[in-house]
């Protein structure tokens, strides 16, 4: 059903995945809160749709309904399972 | 008598709050600030169904109660009743985006939770159904228990029918709604507002969203910068370009209206005050008005097509090498039209140091102000000719001005982060915005607010600078075979700044501008014309600037000149607002000093290698 566990950030352009865990210790507390008024939360779907130009940075990322811009150190920290649909 | 009932417009950001705000009030609002913190106060009047008045206030966006960030801050205290300044609401309309209910219906719950009389808006279901989203009004009304009303914010739907709900609240006499009390687990809230939000989707048809496709492009590696580019060189052509038109007409109105009165009036110091002071001053920086507000209509538009934050999103990469967030994009870029609300824009920068870097380097970015310097001096000194297809050469020396202060910043940015605001910083997360069609009416008040600044600057500061200066530079009168400039207070005081200045190639006339343009930018001009405007043999001549500019500067000295103004020590304004800003007078001391050093060196180097070129 489930595909293996992966960082955010190793996440294909365009792929859907379910989020299996977030790492909020290794978040700060202001990017902790802010990640949560967006919407991050143990199994939400996320995918990732565009990449900034320079570097593959930051990452934009639709959660939910909405899409959010997060840099790829902070992407790390969201691990995700691929959905088998 | 009871004060008006204050009803509270609360909402996350991007929920088409203010364009809500603005249909419901129209024109009648007024900005101003909360004591004591720089959040603007954006309150307005509107008329319930029978006639009565009520006050509603247009509360900054908030993602909960949970502040990060000055303006939630306000926005928790006002709802709490906590903030100075603001009573407690009688009422609050919520403002939810109907297509993003799972996020938006988090922090309505929280709101409801509360217990003020409240009202939902549930807001652009038009771009929702675009979306394939049908939702059930009905079934949200019930779940959530206050009154939801569809609206359209632009197209003006729905908003009879919030009046009228919120006049039946009003009505009724206060009571105290049964919550549960407010409650500050985000992820139990967040789970909630999901549930309900399902609930309340009758049906969803998968589309190929229209911001999908437009990000598709926009934010590709290679059209995306490329695109972002072309947008910001047409923006500083169009400013050029477009203004040519409407700014030749107010200059021959103000010439003809100095000439009409100068000929009105005996010859004495009071028509010398008011031709060659106020017309040639005041008129000086009011010609300019349209390339303000060419510059402002470009912000504008990019902010409400949701645009900006993409920019942001492209240059978050290159913003970090300076040791900047993209974030720090949306201040600097307003700063190109007044570097004091790009200071204050910095408020949505959490990091304290990034916060500081910014407010620092936002000054370099050229502000609106300076456009009147730079485009006399072009105007002047730079020949009117095409270089390429649409490309004339005046427009593209402001293009290098801008791009110089761009460079200089980033510059800045990066030896100030490794020096003076070392550590913090490297976040960057925004909520990208679905596109928009820019919203006409919330253009044009933007505009108007813009346009009334200025003119009410041109009125105070710039009058009375152009006045004092006409006085130092009229008194005493010049002997025979003397010149007014030489002869006069201001010349005496020009003579001193004159022999600090004089190694950058700055002539005395710039010595004399100098001082009062840290009062306004703009002054510069305003004093430039006063000064020459007294000098003038031809009594009768009002010509233009430009024209007397030419004969008396060298080519190497205005561009001098020109690269002062890049790196210039700032307004009053912009060090008043940055003291504000930082709580203190060490920083905008600072500011200052580090920016004194930039320009005079460069203009110093822009002046000395002019003079090697054999342009002196």
């Amino acid at each position: 059903m489930t595909g293996p566990i992966i960082p955010l950030d190793q996440l294909q352009l365009g792929t859907r995945a379910r989020i299996a865990a977030i790492d909020w210790a290794v978040l700060g507390e202001t990017e902790s809160s802010r990640l949560r008024h967006f919407g991050f939360d143990e199994g939400v779907a996320v995918e990732p749709l565009h990449l900034g130009p320079f570097g593959r940075d930051p990452l934009a990322v639709r959660v939910g309904r909405m899409t959010v811009a997060i840099r790829r150190s902070h992407a790390r920290a969201i691990k995700v399972t691929t959905e088998a649909a | 008598m009871n004060p008006i009932p204050l009803v509270a417009v609360a909402g996350n950001p991007n929920a088409g709050k203010s364009a809500l705000f603005n249909a419901l009030t129209g024109a009648r609002q007024k900005v101003g600030n909360y004591p004591g913190v720089t959040v603007e106060r954006h309150v307005g009047k509107a008329s319930l169904p029978d006639g009565s008045p009520i006050e509603l206030v247009d509360l900054p966006g908030a993602y909960g109660l949970d502040p990060t960030s000055p303006d939630e801050e306000v926005t928790r205290d006002v709802l709490l009743g906590k903030q100075k300044g603001e009573r407690l609401p009688n009422a609050l309309l919520i403002v939810v985006d109907a297509s993003n209910l799972d996020n938006h219906l988090r922090f309505t719950l929280q709101l409801i939770d509360l217990g003020l009389p409240t009202v939902v808006a549930l807001n652009m279901v038009d771009l929702a159904s675009r979306d394939g989203l049908e939702l059930d009004a009905a079934k949200l009304e019930e779940e959530l228990g206050v009154p939801v009303v569809e609206t359209v914010a632009v197209r003006k739907r729905g908003l009879g029918d919030i009046m009228d709900r919120l006049h039946a609240l009003l009505r009724q006499p206060r009571q105290i709604r049964a919550g549960e009390g407010p409650t500050n687990d985000l992820l139990l809230l967040q789970r909630r507002a999901r549930q309900i939000a399902m609930g309340a989707i009758v049906s969803e048809t998968p589309v190929r969203r229209i911001t999908h496709r437009l990000d598709g492009v926009l934010l590709h590696p290679i059209a995306g910068p490329m695109i972002l580019a072309a947008i910001l060189f047409l923006m500083f052509q169009a400013v050029f370009s477009w203004s040519a038109l409407p700014a030749d007409a107010l200059e021959a109105a103000t010439i003809s209206l100095g000439r009409a009165i100068g000929a009105a009036m005996p010859d004495n110091w009071l028509r010398s005050m008011i031709v060659d002071g106020l017309f040639a001053g005041v008129g000086a920086v009011i010609v300019f008005l349209p390339q303000i507000l060419i510059l402002f209509l470009f912000i504008l538009v990019l902010e409400s097509t949701g645009y900006m934050v993409r920019a942001a999103f492209i240059m978050d990469r290159l913003m970090s090498h300076a040791g900047l967030s993209g974030r720090a994009f949306i201040p600097l870029l307003s700063s190109f039209a007044c570097a004091v609300p790009g200071i204050m824009a910095t408020r949505t920068i959490d990091d304290p140091k990034d916060r500081l870097t910014t407010i620092l380097v936002a000054p370099l970015m050229t502000c609106s102000a300076r456009l009147p310097v730079y485009t006399l001096i072009i105007a002047a000194f730079i020949p009117a000719v095409t270089v390429g297809p649409g490309i004339g050469l005046q427009g593209l020396v402001l293009f290098g001005l801008y791009v110089a202060g761009i460079a200089g910043a980033l510059l800045a940015s990066l030896v100030l982060r490794r020096t003076v605001v070392k550590g913090g910083g490297g976040h960057f997360m925004m909520e990208l915005p679905k596109y928009q069609l820019p919203r006409l009416a919330d253009v044009a008040i933007g505009l108007w607010q813009r346009a009334a600044i200025f003119l009410k600057r041109a009125g105070t500061i710039i009058l009375a600078t152009t006045i004092v200066l006409w006085a130092l530079a009229s008194f005493p009168q010049a002997g025979p075979g003397e010149k007014q400039s030489d002869a006069s207070i201001a010349g005496k005081i020009a003579d001193g700044i004159h022999a600090v200045v004089a190694p950058i190639g700055f002539n005395k006339d710039i010595s004399l501008a100098l001082l009062p343009a840290m009062a306004a930018r703009e002054v510069a001009v305003a004093a430039i014309g006063t000064v020459y405007s007294l000098d003038a043999e031809n009594e009768q001549g009002l010509v233009t600037l430009e024209q007397r500019l030419a004969g008396r500067w060298s080519l190497a000295t205005a561009l001098a000149f020109l690269a002062w103004f890049v790196f210039a020590p700032q307004c009053i304004s912009t060090i008043a607002v940055t003291r504000r800003e930082t709580n203190g007078w060490k920083w905008p001391m600072f500011m200052v000093s580090y920016l004194f050093v930039l320009a005079y060196f460069a203009a110093g180097a822009t002046y000395w290698t002019a003079v090697a070129f054999g342009l002196g």
